[in-house]
């Protein structure tokens, strides 16, 4: 029988933490439980910052996790607008930048991960943005309206969803990316040119394989980004996209096994038995890849939630998950399961012009490694569930849309 | 407000009282009730927030979009009153309405 009665400290009021902090206490921790969190708000739901909270479609309670009163309800102590400075491992001690000490018996670090800055000549000017926390989506908010010019540096996911939140407010956008086509690091290329196409004819410019030599400004304001074939991208403000890197400072700092995130197991443990680690600030294991990886993502920091909880409270260990993401823009529902890693060929199904279409990417003995569905929910859900049962498919019938998903699977 | 019953699949009942407007997923998930995952948040993309619609409340509940059918076509344990508990709007005609789990929604 595991002792619930340790002091937990958690460290991180994102969605991660806000989510192991309630499973605690629904499996039965009775312990005290201390969420620290550097925002103001309590845990609130990230997804809709770029989608309906852009657009004004939701409002602070829809997007919060929970209702403000919850936290007391179940004792659980928030501390909001707080900064750990170091832990202490031998004394089992979080400092915080305040100075209050907490001390704990379990440590949880659900630091989440912030936004990657680059260094160009001007992004410290006005109006240069990124989107990472309510308070960033509220500063784009601000920036965006009917007549508004937004330039987006990065075509990754963030990026057009800020797009096409852009032009829903009736503002002008202009993606710029690096690469060849948008989405490059994550999605295939027959994902890509349609995303490209779709932005485009919904008034979106892309500039593709643009540098940026650095943001221009006026009167201490941004009013242009220069590309390096020297053109330059008129805007009132530019929202910078172009990664994110995990907040594993705190852990390494401590001594912590990290390595391009806080290296964990799968039952979310850190290389101290004492600390676990959940969310967009871990390296986990990918069980059916073979190999270690960070996800950014809802579902795995609820799924590492779920397995810090389970672990801590001696409950059955959550069963393991097929790694999945979505995202919404314009009348567009991409859902994303699987990881691209080992594919021999990638496969569509259906026809990208009817923007109802599925891309299957397959390895060498035709087990399906990840699908990228557009408005294609039939081939994402039976995806999702070819990806965990390593089942092969047959290539010819999964091509064939007269052929129904659930024959394809079974 | 509307008073929703979810029941869990071990049989434990949480009777809540749900702002209208919110959805039966979120009234589950801002008072914590287990057994609702709801991982995409109501996006209609991830059918872990599947519930059974009580038989006495399907037709005031009405019936799934194309998109919703499609999703809980492939989720476990689908069964005729099978719903989508984000896809459900809270209303003051839903007063009553009693939701149960199915055993996992993964």
């Amino acid at each position: 029988m595991a002792d619930l009665s340790g002091r937990i400290v958690i460290l991180g009021a994102g969605h991660a933490g806000g989510t192991v902090a309630a499973l605690l206490r629904q499996l039965g921790w009775t312990g005290p439980i201390t969420l620290v969190g550097d925002e103001p708000l309590a845990p609130y739901q990230r997804p809709p910052l770029s989608k309906a909270w852009l657009k004004g479609e939701a409002d602070a309670d829809s997007l919060a996790l929970r209702p403000s009163e919850f936290y007391g309800d179940h004792n659980i102590a928030l501390r909001l607008n707080a900064t750990a400075a170091t832990i202490d491992r031998t004394a089992g001690v979080v400092l915080l930048a305040d100075g209050d000490a907490l001390p704990y018996d379990r440590l949880i670090l659900a630091t989440g991960a912030r936004a990657r800055r680059i260094s160009l000549a001007g992004v410290d000017l006005d109006g240069v943005l990124e989107l990472r926390t309510a308070a960033d989506a509220d500063r784009l908010k601000a920036a965006l309206g009917p007549a508004k010019r937004l330039a987006v540096v990065g075509g990754g996911y963030i990026g057009l969803e800020a797009a096409a939140s852009a032009r829903a407010l009736g503002a002008e956008a202009t993606v710029i990316e690096m690469q060849p086509r948008v989405l490059a690091r994550v999605a295939c290329e027959p994902l890509s040119l349609f995303m490209q196409d779709y932005h485009r004819s919904k008034g979106v410019a892309i500039e593709l394989g643009a540098g940026v030599a650095g943001l221009e400004g006026e009167g201490g304001r941004v009013a242009g980004v220069r590309l390096s074939d020297g053109r330059l991208i008129a805007c009132d403000a530019a929202l910078i996209g172009v990664g994110a890197l995990p907040n594993q400072e705190l852990a390494e700092a401590a001594g912590l096994h990290c390595d391009g995130g806080v290296v964990v197991d799968l039952t979310a443990k850190t290389s101290d038995p004492a600390i676990y680690a959940i969310g967009d600030c871990t390296r986990r294991p990918l069980p059916l890849y073979g190999q270690m990886g960070r996800l950014e993502s809802v579902p795995n920091a609820l799924e590492q939630a779920k397995q810090a909880a389970a672990d801590l409270c001696g409950t059955k260990p959550p069963a393991a998950e097929t790694p999945w993401f979505w995202s919404d823009q314009y009348d567009l529902k991409l859902q994303i399961a699987g990881l691209p890693l080992g594919a021999a060929q990638v496969l569509v199904r259906g026809e990208p012009s009817t923007a109802r279409f599925a891309a299957f990417h397959l390895n060498a003995d035709n087990q399906v490694q990840a699908v990228e569905a557009i408005n294609a929910a039939p081939e994402f859900m039976a995806g999702r569930q070819l990806i965990g049962a390593r089942k092969p498919v047959a290539p010819d019938k999964l091509r064939d849309i007269t052929i129904s998903m659930k024959d394809v699977a079974a | 407000m509307p008073k929703i019953t979810y029941v869990e699949f071990s049989g434990t009942e949480h009777a809540i009282e749900v702002k209208t407007g919110l959805s039966v997923m979120e009234g589950a998930v801002k008072h914590n009730v287990p057994g609702i995952d709801a991982d995409c948040g109501g996006a209609c993309a991830c059918a872990t927030c599947h519930v059974y619609v009580d038989a006495a409340w399907t037709d005031k509940v009405g019936s799934p979009s194309a998109m919703e059918e499609s999703m809980l076509d492939f989720a476990e344990n689908v069964e005729p009153n099978s719903r989508l508990s984000c896809q459900i709007k809270v209303t003051e005609a839903l007063d009553g309405l009693v939701v149960r789990m199915p055993e996992s929604q993964h």
